[in-house]
């Protein structure tokens, strides 16, 4: 199964679908559709409506089933991202830790408001909800990694650790 | 007395011959080998264990609700979609030590005759989702999981589903919904899943930690775990700590120890941080009623407050509160009540699935009302309005969101009422950076 504009999966991540898909009962492969958007999105970064397409082919289900759920979930960037995607928990227990006043100073940082793109296309900054880390507060997720107990100086760090 | 938790932090618990060096997967051997499934229902009716995710239904009871109907398969759904702020146990435990919830999966499996079972995570825990997927692999290669179970007959297979960012998805039949590869929207209820679930097959759903404490019940009985606690709250609880305490962190507590220790006993948060004084505590994750100082410490009867479902909810709504997810939030005399109840507000207007009228445009309503009154621009009547908001939602929604969304608020404005009034007659002063109300003669409990 070919998707438009060369979306397709090379065979060992084909592998894996086929084996994700396995995981549930017969004629149940829709089950299969978040793990595999997470699959698509760390292949191409976001989940383009080509990219939801070929999903939907992968499962046997119509395009609109795919597009639907991708964007109900918060995960699913609709729009391109940049090579770092900063998802920056808002929520109440990491405010009380200062939270927003680190906030502030990342997104002056890299020059971004919430949801934007920084000037070199190296960083995304988008606002999330809780991340279930409050006790480790402030957070916030770079694709799986957690960066905890951050302070300006910490932001900074990783700034600069990952703009290189 | 730890359940949970005695091993966590043992190097290497996370690998399967450490975590059974330390008596790990003893219940399989003895719920498989030496019992039947109404034996394993039994003990953990008889343990009084109850839902651990919030609700603090009796799992046991859970349980024997299952339809068994000839011929058609069953399953067990773990719930890990951990979402609720202040609320990180299940994210702790499973990072640690992801056989303490493989094991119970595979005890509780037997017990419900599932063949299949589930366990859903949050999406952003990707890299737990890896650790639990590892030690399942390692559970299949001893033969604790797939055909045959340690030559018991028993046959389970065991995945992990990924969430996608969906706090509505901790709702269970939301998180069906999401497990069929769907928008996350509640079902009506009935039927309920014990009855249709998963492919609208008898499904159970429990929290991980309810799940975890079952390998326990098994090797060590049902009385045994009821001994543990004080009346209805038996066994231990995990209590998430976040906030201005000098130990934020998971910390496994036998129910019924006072909430006074838990907060300044240094066995647990330590004490509130140095220099500051306790001024209010979220009890049991962000939908619960936060409490003023003196009335989490102490009942309207004058009694010690403890840890435990029925004291915490003591007074009901007026002075009490409730145990919860076990989300545990404490603020001292910095905290601005109004911008961490915007920051609670805003949370439910995201996360509302969009499906009940009453929630989708209440908690909207609710949100843009306190940001206008943190941002100075309130309005008189802003406090009545969002006291009516919530009332208008409560009880009036398919799930349970819709209560979560409005107890915060009415909570806040019943027990910090001046602090609204102050952010809207003074908006010059509220606006200040860092500006906190201080109550005329407020002396906040030390």
């Amino acid at each position: 199964m070919e998707g438009k504009n060369n979306i397709v999966f090379p065979a060992e991540t084909l592998d894996l679908v086929k084996k994700i898909i396995a995981r549930y009962p017969e004629g149940k492969q829709k089950s299969a559709l978040l793990p595999i958007l997470h699959v698509a999105q760390a292949e191409w970064k976001w989940c383009s409506s080509e990219v939801m397409d070929y999903v939907a082919s992968l499962l046997s289900i119509k395009p609109i089933e795919v597009y639907e759920v991708a964007s109900f979930y918060t995960m699913f960037h609709l729009e391109p991202v940049g090579e770092h995607v900063i998802e920056y928990c808002r929520t109440g227990p990491c405010c009380l830790m200062g939270g927003v006043e680190v906030y502030d100073h990342l997104k002056k940082r890299l020059g971004v408001e919430t949801g934007g793109t920084s000037a070199d296309g190296k960083f995304t900054v988008k606002e999330v909800e809780c991340l279930a880390a409050c006790g480790w507060g402030p957070v916030f997720q770079i694709r799986e990694k957690f960066y905890m107990h951050l302070t300006k100086e910490k932001v900074d760090q990783i700034i600069d650790e990952l703009g290189k | 007395m730890k359940i949970l938790t005695e091993h966590i932090e043992v190097p290497g618990i996370e690998t399967i011959d450490v975590y059974r060096k330390h008596g790990g997967y003893q219940a399989v051997e003895k719920a498989l080998k030496k019992m039947t499934p109404d034996e394993v229902t039994e003990e953990v009716k008889k343990s009084g264990l109850r839902g651990r995710g919030g609700a603090g239904f009796p799992v046991g009871m859970k349980w024997s609700f299952l339809a068994k109907p000839e011929g058609v398969p069953r399953y067990l759904v773990c719930n890990a979609d951990e979402s609720e702020p202040g609320t990180f146990k299940d994210h702790y435990l499973m990072w640690k030590s992801p056989h303490t919830l493989i094991e119970g999966m595979i005890v509780s499996s037997f017990a419900l005759g599932a063949n299949t079972s589930y366990i859903y995570v949050r999406g952003e825990l990707m890299y737990v989702i890896h650790i639990l997927e590892k030690a399942i692999q390692e559970a299949y290669d001893k033969g604790l999981l797939g055909k045959n179970i340690l030559g018991s007959g028993y046959d389970l297979d065991l995945y992990v589903q990924s969430g996608g960012g969906a706090y509505i998805c901790g709702e269970e039949t939301a998180l069906l919904e999401s497990l069929e590869g769907k928008r996350g929207n509640p079902r009506n209820k009935p039927p309920f899943p014990a009855v249709k679930g998963l492919w609208q097959c008898p499904t159970v759903v429990n929290n991980v930690e309810s799940i975890a404490a079952t390998s326990w019940i098994v090797n060590n009985g049902g009385d045994a775990y009821a001994q543990i606690g004080v009346g209805r709250s038996t066994g231990t609880k995990l209590i998430s700590a976040s906030g201005h305490i000098r130990k934020p962190g998971v910390y496994e507590i036998p129910l019924g120890i006072t909430v006074e220790d838990f907060i300044y006993s240094d066995e647990w948060c330590g004490g509130i941080r140095d220099g500051h004084k306790l001024k209010a505590v979220v009890a049991g994750g962000s939908s619960v009623p936060i409490l003023p100082a003196e009335m989490i410490l102490t009942t309207a009867t004058g009694e010690k407050r403890l840890m435990t479902y029925e004291s915490l909810s003591d007074g009901g709504f007026a002075t009490g509160t409730m145990l919860g997810s076990g989300g545990f939030i404490v603020m001292d005399e910095t905290t601005c009540i109004v911008h961490n109840t915007l920051t609670f507000a805003r949370f439910y207007h995201h996360e509302s699935c969009g499906q009940c009228s009453p929630c989708r445009e209440g908690t909207g309503w609710m949100d843009k009302v306190i940001k206008r009154i943190e941002l100075g621009q309130g309005r008189k009547e802003d406090i009545d309005l969002l006291v009516d908001v919530a009332k208008k939602i409560e009880g009036n929604t398919i799930c349970p969101l819709g209560d979560a969304a409005a107890w915060p608020v009415s909570a806040a404005i019943r027990h910090f009422r001046d602090e609204f009034e102050w952010h809207i007659e003074h908006p010059e002063l509220a606006t200040q950076p860092g500006a906190v109300y201080m109550r005329p003669g407020a002396s906040w409990s030390n």
